[in-house]
């Protein structure tokens, strides 16, 4: 047994957080994630040049990394910097860009000089896919799509979107440049849009994909609950300091002990969400994929939400304002619940998948 | 037993009932209903209202220009404007400083502050906490220097609820370092216009502007504007805390926040099956349920020992506790009920626009917002201690 991260994802730790300290800090990232565009193209150049992009695929797919460990490292650093530049839809999108063998939309994604959203869920639906509405019908060369998609994270200003859409054989994926699209601030920062489409043109990357978007998305879920540890951790970091820093009644607030236990409780829980992220990294692409990342979206969804309501409540009226950097932590953490399924929608597929125990059993 | 309200409490809530229904302009209560930001100009508005029935300010006595009711019909008035989505009323100058003067105040005082609440040209504003002083109220700082018939105040004050409308301010200050902390603090009346005197917005964790720091440099306010006895300030702020507090449970606002749940569940569907009809949903919000319906008898049980003059300042610690438990489930579940639609802040987009119903826009700032509920007012963790302290006081 080793839960030690190799030397190669250290350093690849390393240099993200270095590039996050040195150049992120919460002002900065405040400025570029609530207006639009939303992000900072210049953050992504940033963070496509120390290979963030290129360490979602691996290097038969043109990058240079592209398994689970890869990005739950990544994107726990990306959690733990708070850092709300678009990479989820980059990750999903560079993941089925690369398996459909787009090279050369993957290398301008690797380089930073493309980028993608993926536009799966609709309005109605929360995680199964069974339920898509959206429709593709061939028309010659192209095709087209009808159907409404929402909650876009990081859609607006792609270059590119990747949509899912109902076809006769299966559920396929399509490729939109420039699309149109309705986009709004989320309030944990960083831009989402929705997208209504009514005979849109589009061009076919296949006709079928639906494993390969469940592979994507399951990722994409790995990602948030990686990047929820990051957050976790870093929000449970402040607030130790604050309750060792802050004087009532002439003593510091640590010592209080209806707030210690509870601060021993976040970091119990801080464990416990490292822990079923790594059985859903471990897991990925084995037998029992969808289970753990299942498990793992639920727990880190209730618990994000409990760490980010007691962060707050123990720093009392600072913990409530914007100018406090867990503030917005504790926004973030929260809203990852929201996001490809939330705590409820896992459970749910939990059930449906059937006993843990039976599986173990066979 | 009996939990029934009488056959004239029942009336009242038809008058009120009906007053509202007639009185209560719709875009107010559409935008209090959305969770919106109400301008200065709406706040006075439904005051102006109130007042002209002669209902604005339920806990004073007729003669100075209260209803003269009693506590339950104060609970039934404060409970029918929540479920009809009524601006709230900003508590400062009709709930805390009006029973303050009305118990502490001169006659002059009285006459000459009351009625300026009531018509709207005073806006008061509490300044008590400090950037120090939170929990701990007594460690306060701000210095009150008695100079000729004025006194010189110097410190800062912060969480000042909608400072930016106001023009008045009582604060606590600090008049003596003798003694006990609780001791030396006092209780002045402060005009905000007050050369030396300056206030600054602070923005709140959704983006949101409500709260303000208050900064006094040599301020001079005269010192006939002290309210009881120099050093007298604690047992005045203590006289609040325990003053017996209607609508601290807020069950109005819970009982019609839950209606909007249940409103919301059966427009949103997720993975083809109606929120209302997926069962964990339904779960958690009939056990949330449980505990509302727990909490409106634990209410109105506490509302009929106070009748009896057996109101303290346990209950009405325990009613804030649970009262704001119960409102931040609901909040957390129609947050939460919305999925990934929560995620924008939506509020300048129309419905055909983003796919959230409008009324729902705003659910996820609201939920951020209203983590403050079980901060403010003495958090929970200290209501917590005042009650633990009353069962180890013997
Ligand atoms: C939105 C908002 C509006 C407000 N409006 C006003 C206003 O209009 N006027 C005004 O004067 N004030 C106002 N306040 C201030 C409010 O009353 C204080 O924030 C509150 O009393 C807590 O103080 P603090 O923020 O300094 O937290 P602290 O006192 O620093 O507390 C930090 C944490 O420690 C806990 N804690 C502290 N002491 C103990 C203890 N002995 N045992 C266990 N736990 C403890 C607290 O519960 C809290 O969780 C407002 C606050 C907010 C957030």
């Amino acid at each position: 047994m080793d839960f030690n991260l190799s030397e190669d994802h250290q350093m690849l730790a390393d240099s993200l957080r270095r590039y996050l300290t040195d150049n992120y800090d919460i002002e900065t990232r405040n400025a570029q994630v609530y207006a639009e565009p939303w992000h900072s193209p210049e953050t992504w150049a940033g963070l496509a040049e120390i290979g963030i992009v290129g360490a979602f695929i691996s290097e038969e797919q043109g990058g240079f990394g592209g398994s689970a460990e890869d990005v739950s490292v990544i994107f726990e650093e990306i959690g733990r910097g708070l850092c709300a530049e678009p990479l989820l839809g980059a990750l999903m999108g560079v993941r089925l860009l690369a398996g459909l063998g787009r090279d050369d939309l993957v290398e301008a994604m690797v380089a930073g000089t493309a980028r993608t959203a993926l536009a799966v869920y609709e309005p109605n639906v929360a995680c199964d896919l069974s339920h898509l509405e959206a429709k593709a019908r061939q028309d010659g060369d192209d095709w087209r799509l009808s159907g409404r998609k929402s909650a876009i994270y990081g859609a607006p200003g792609a270059d590119h979107l990747l949509v899912a859409a109902r076809t006769e054989v299966g559920i396929g994926l399509f490729l939109v440049n420039s699309p149109e699209l309705i986009s709004a601030t989320m309030v944990d920062g960083g831009g989402v849009s929705d997208l209504v489409m009514d005979e849109l043109k589009a061009e076919c990357l296949s006709s079928d994909c639906r494993s390969e978007l469940e592979d994507a998305l399951d990722m994409g879920r790995i990602a948030l609950c990686a990047e929820a540890v990051g957050a976790m951790a870093h929000l449970i970091d402040l607030t130790q300091d604050y309750l060792g820093q802050r004087q009532q009644f002439g003593r510091p607030i640590a010592s209080f002990q209806a707030l210690q236990h509870r601060l021993v409780d976040m970091l119990v829980e801080l464990e416990q969400c490292r822990s079923i992220t790594i059985a859903a990294v471990a897991g990925f692409g084995a037998k029992d994929q969808a289970r753990n990342v299942s498990m793992a979206k639920n727990l880190i969804g209730r618990m994000g939400r409990k760490i980010s309501e007691e962060a707050v409540q123990m720093h009392g009226g600072i913990g409530m304002t914007w100018e406090y950097p867990g503030a917005h932590y504790a926004k973030r953490l929260v809203m990852i619940d929201h996001q490809l399924g939330d705590h409820n929608d896992h459970v749910l597929r939990l059930i449906e998948l059937g006993d843990a125990s039976q599986g173990e059993a066979a | 037993m009996d939990l029934e309200f009488t056959s004239e409490e029942r009336a009242f809530r038809e008058e009120v009932r009906a007053f509202l229904k007639d009185n209560l302009p719709e875009e107010l209560s559409e935008k209090v209903a959305a969770g919106k930001e109400l301008s200065k100009e709406d706040l006075l508005r439904w005051q102006a209202i109130l007042h002209e029935r002669g209902w604005l300010a339920a806990t004073w006595p007729e003669e100075y220009g209260g209803p003269g009711w009693s506590a339950v019909e104060r609970h039934i008035f404060a409970e029918e404007c929540a479920l009809h989505s009524a601006p709230r009323l900003v508590p400062f100058g009709l709930n805390m400083l009006g029973p303050v003067l009305l118990k502490f105040g001169t006659e002059e005082q009285r006459r000459e502050i009351l009625p300026r609440i009531l018509d709207g040209s005073d806006w008061w504003c509490q300044g008590y906490s400090e950037p120090g002083a939170g929990s701990d109220l007594a460690s306060l700082k701000t210095r009150a220097v008695r100079d000729g018939d004025h006194y010189v105040v110097n410190g800062q004050k912060t969480w000042t609820t909608l400072g930016q409308h106001a023009n008045k301010i009582f604060c606590l200050v600090r008049t003596s370092t003798e003694g006990k902390p609780q001791e030396g603090i006092s209780f002045l009346l402060v005009d905000l216009d007050t050369p030396g005197v300056e206030m600054r917005p602070i923005r709140l964790i959704e983006g949101g502007h409500e709260v303000n720091e208050v900064f006094f440099t040599d301020a001079r306010v005269p010192a006939a504007n002290l309210v009881g006895e120099e050093n007298q300030g604690w047992t005045i702020a203590k006289y609040l805390l325990t003053h017996e507090r209607t609508n601290i449970a807020g069950t109005g606002f819970s009982i019609k926040d839950m209606e909007r749940f249940h409103r919301l569940a059966g427009q949103i569907t997720r993975d083809s099956r109606k929120i209302a009809d997926n069962p964990i949903y339904a779960a958690r919000a009939a056990e949330i349920e449980i505990e509302l319906e727990a909490l409106r008898i634990t209410n109105l049980r506490m509302l009929a020992n106070a009748k009896g003059g057996a109101a303290g300042g346990i209950e009405s610690s325990m009613l804030k506790l649970k009262g704001t438990q119960v409102r931040q489930a609901i909040q957390d579940l129609y947050r939460s009920a919305l999925g990934p639609q929560a995620a924008p802040m939506a509020d300048e987009l129309s419905e055909n626009e983003l796919t959230v119903p409008v009324e729902a826009a705003r659910a996820a700032p609201a939920y951020f917002n209203n983590r403050k509920l079980s901060i403010f007012g003495g958090s929970n963790e200290i209501q917590r201690n005042i009650v633990a302290k009353e069962l180890y006081r013997r």
